[in-house]
């Protein structure tokens, strides 16, 4: 076991590839995942003070002003 | 009649085609800037002079020894048509040994001896476990690969 | 063209495809770093340090691909005006940013050890350098207008011009003397990696692919959303 964390001697090289690799992935994904959740109550509470009609006008998906 | 998408995707593909020339055009005019090192063959049809270059090559075998000031190393490289004699007192890479190719940074000197301030290792495309690598030298299959090739052709 | 254009019909297909690429992307992950790490050999020259290459090159490929499908979709948004195209290069633009910055440090890691430098200015490492760049460019670029519409039309128009480096990091290590090796998969007499080392890379390679699949979808979800939420906003300044 010890002989697999010391990497023939090139630990600090092998292991900071794979950790910053794990950061950069995960930091990516928490990111997105965090913008999504943010945008999407945004949107639900937006909707909500917004009458029924215009809802149906505005709201169709398009995503064009 | 041409309708206004086809007209947009033929300007986008004569502007695209325009930028990929005049880049070509250039690279191709600064090719000696853009290679990072020159061959042993580049020495001999070209000499730099006094200038700073680059020079990459394989280590010679048996060529490499320790030089009695305990520092300097001295050992030639080649690309089998031509052969440097270099020396440096500069640490070697964990790659550098004999047979593998490496690059070396500094000038030539008068007595044709290079004197190298950097001495760094390349390595070829191939990875094997170290069984397939000993077979492969002892069915004597396995052939080191030239780390570049001359700049400049004989002649020019 | 256009049948993958509406939005609603995208989000829909998004849905089902991402509970999907997650977990099958977590799956490639787990085997990948285990044959990486517990069951791939050392290698005869660079001894573990080869291990750095289950990494290095996935974050590469990630790097290139990334951005040529952004050119592509740069492409369509001009020519075709495809509504989700630019949604989708903006969506992906920090994660190909993300792989390139990985790429550049673990080629860092990778060659103090074995080359003997950090980093070098050969024409592979400065033209990874420059790829980073451009995605770092098209993302301010973006943002730098207060016409969003105008904002995408100038990143469309650099990421084109920007595509001309892709084919050159490609091909530098062939056409240049380079310090940097040449490519040892994608080459014209087969790979020359031997069997154990290829299986975990290109396992690897799948597990980013497909990563960057799903991320890219949650991040293409989060900007449509914003698109509308901009909409609506409008339509109630607009007043009832």
């Amino acid at each position: 076991m010890a002989d697999f964390f010391h990497m023939g001697g090139y630990a600090i090289y092998v292991w900071s590839s794979y950790g910053l690799a794990l950061l950069i992935l995960v930091g990516l994904l928490a990111a997105s995942l965090g913008t999504l959740r943010r945008k999407e109550r945004m949107l639900r509470s937006l909707e909500q003070t917004l009458p029924r009609r215009r809802r149906a006008v505005a709201g169709d998906g398009e995503g064009k002003p | 009649m041409m309708t206004r998408k086809k007209r947009r995707l033929y300007m986008l593909l004569l502007a695209l085609a325009g930028l990929g020339t005049a880049t070509a055009l250039t690279l191709t005019a600064f090719e000696e800037n853009v290679a990072f090192f020159f061959s042993p063959s580049d020495l001999v049809t070209k000499p730099p002079g006094d200038k700073r270059v680059r020079v990459g090559g394989l280590v010679e075998g048996g060529s490499v020894v320790k030089v009695d000031d305990g520092v300097s190393t001295r050992f030639t490289i080649t690309d089998t048509a031509h052969s440097v004699t270099i020396t440096t007192d500069r640490p070697l890479p964990d790659l550098f040994r004999e047979g593998q190719g490496v690059l070396v940074e500094g000038r030539l000197g008068a007595d044709g001896v290079f004197v190298a301030s950097e001495v760094l290792a390349k390595h070829d495309e191939k990875y094997m476990p170290k069984e397939v690598a000993d077979a492969l030298k002892a069915s004597g299959q396995f052939k080191p690969e030239l780390p570049g090739k001359p700049v400049y052709e004989a002649g020019k | 063209m256009h049948r993958f254009a509406n939005p609603a019909r995208f989000l829909r297909l998004a849905a089902l495809v991402l509970p999907w690429v997650s977990v099958l992307s977590a799956l490639l992950f787990a085997a990948g770093l285990y044959l990486a790490l517990f069951v791939s050999p050392e290698d005869y020259q660079q001894g573990d340090t080869v291990r750095i290459m289950y990494i290095h090159v996935p974050a590469a490929w990630m790097a290139m691909f990334a951005y040529s499908s952004m050119a592509v979709a740069a492409a369509c948004a001009l020519v075709w005006r495809h509504p989700l195209a630019e949604v989708y290069s903006k969506a992906a633009a920090p994660l190909g940013a993300g792989f390139t910055l990985l790429c550049l440090v673990t080629g860092s890691l990778w060659g103090e050890p074995m080359w003997g430098t950090w980093w070098v200015w050969d024409a592979r490492l400065t033209s990874v350098l420059i790829l980073f760049f451009l995605y770092l460019g098209y993302m301010a670029l973006v943002d730098a207008f207060d016409d969003p519409q105008r904002g995408h039309r100038a990143g469309s128009i650099l990421l084109l011009v920007g595509a001309i480096n892709v084919p050159i990091i490609k091909f530098s290590v062939d056409w240049w003397n380079t310090l940097h090796q040449p490519a040892s998969v994608l080459r014209m007499d087969g790979p020359s990696i031997h069997g154990d080392m290829l299986w975990p890379l290109l396992i690897l390679a799948l597990a980013f692919k497909t990563y960057f699949a799903a991320t890219v979808i949650l991040r293409m979800r989060a900007e449509l959303a914003e698109r509308k939420i901009q909409t609506l906003r409008l339509t109630q300044a607009g007043g009832v």
